[in-house]
């Protein structure tokens, strides 16, 4: 299989984690075309015979931490941990787009490796290479998003009380 | 809470199933004893199957054809590409082979500048002439000999004017610019509906090492812009698609290099 049609495969995981990444569908759009259109042009950089599916979310991880800086937009701070808002509606609804919301209030770079190890359930090594960072980096930060994650989530939904599986 | 005999990182490869057995039974063993622990390796546990569930969907979405077209209609931007290697070679950078984490560098990101003024250059020269109804350009369509001829004299460079028909768009003709780096060439095309597309091409670009098509917008106009060989072009347009301009930027690539 060459590497157009193996590239056109990882289109949706591509997807997946461009909106988890980027929040709303529309920058996820736009993450994706513009890596898309950044890995084909740099196709001739890719190393036949390495991970191709890592090569493709490097190429999103720089073009999304390109983007962030260009908008100039803010993370919010590491310890800052902001309150959810309050809201009616079906508990279903409002759980899952609590989680989503949960998501983007995740520091970046936290977010990036808890999603590329929770979606993309790649492996420490391939999370730190397609990163640039050590793996003492990436298990520091999936420790902290996961426990940030747990805290706003068990926060909010503290009616329902959580089970200890067995 | 106290994890003293596991490390943080030994929790975290057993909430994603990457201990190894003998461990696992060791700290399963103490999670029994730690309640609070175990909670919250549970915890973990189910916000990682909400996660994946959250965002499930997009795996069985159908991929918009716009997306999957990128990879498949422009061949030919490979070979631009190679073309921008081989001008690279020539240049600072001796390992282009590997990672893209190549980009990440600051002696990289500094030259996309050049290309990013270009794009904004030419978004504005677009602003200002196309709405233009009586004076678009200066030299018509009608003498397109004597404009090419012209402006190529200008910019000490062979032009030529793409032919845009098949993409449904006709030459209205150009006008000189001041740019940069000298003068500049501003080509006006125009389709049936009255939709005007300008492409702007400037020299003295060879040192530039970015190369591949990248798309800016500045307010409402969307430009593609590339650099082949020493020209700089710069296609713009304010009331088409992305995908629409990028189908013309491709034709009037293949144009320009037959």
């Amino acid at each position: 299989m060459n590497e157009a049609q193996r590239l056109v495969d990882l289109i949706p995981r591509l997807r997946r984690y461009a909106r988890a990444l980027a929040g709303d569908r529309s920058s996820a759009d736009d993450l994706v075309q513009d890596t898309l259109e950044r890995a084909w042009a740099k196709l001739h950089l890719y190393r036949r015979g390495t991970d191709l599916r890592a090569w493709l979310f490097t190429v999103m991880h720089n073009v999304h931490v390109n983007k962030v800086r260009a908008t100039r937009s803010t993370d919010p701070l590491d310890d800052e941990m902001p309150e959810l808002a309050q809201g009616a509606g079906q508990p279903d609804a409002l759980m899952v787009r609590d989680l989503d919301r949960a998501i983007a209030r995740l520091p970046a770079e936290q977010r990036a490796v808890l999603l590329l190890v929770t979606l993309e359930e790649m492996s420490y090594e391939q999370v730190a290479r397609t990163l640039g960072i050590p793996i003492g980096t990436v298990m520091s930060r999936l420790s902290r998003a996961r426990e940030k994650l747990r805290a706003m989530m068990t926060g909010h939904a503290a009616a329902t009380k959580l089970k200890v599986v067995k | 809470m106290s994890l003293a005999p596991f490390t943080d990182a030994e929790l975290q490869a057993y909430v994603d199933g990457r201990l190894d057995a003998a461990r696992r039974a060791e700290l399963e063993a103490w999670l029994v004893e730690h309640p609070e622990e175990a909670e919250r390796v549970a915890a973990y546990r189910r916000l990682g199957d909400e996660l994946r569930e959250l965002y499930a969907p997009l795996l069985v979405e159908p991929v918009p054809p716009s997306l999957a077209a990128l990879l498949t209609t422009r061949t030919r931007w490979r070979r631009a590409a190679a073309v921008a290697g081989w001008i690279a070679l020539g240049g600072a950078i001796g390992g282009l082979a590997g990672w893209e984490l190549h980009e990440a560098r600051p002696e990289a990101a500094a030259i996309p500048e050049v290309g990013a003024t270009m794009a904004r250059r030419a978004a504005i020269a677009h602003a200002t002439y196309s709405p233009e109804v009586r004076h678009p350009v200066e030299v018509g369509a009608d003498q397109e000999a004597h404009l090419v001829a012209w402006l190529s004299k200008r910019l000490g460079a062979p032009l030529r004017t793409p032919k845009l028909d098949a993409v449904g768009y006709s030459l209205v003709g150009g006008r000189l610019l001041p740019g940069d780096n000298g003068p500049v060439a501003h080509f006006m095309y125009q389709c049936n509906r009255g939709t005007r597309i300008t492409l702007y091409v400037r020299t003295e670009m060879a040192g530039n090492q970015e190369t591949a098509f990248r798309y800016a917008r500045e307010g409402n106009i969307g430009v593609f812009y590339w650099v082949d060989r020493k020209l700089g072009y710069a296609l713009s347009s304010a009331d088409i698609s992305k995908e629409d301009l990028l189908r013309v930027a491709n034709a009037v690539y293949q144009q320009l290099n037959p």
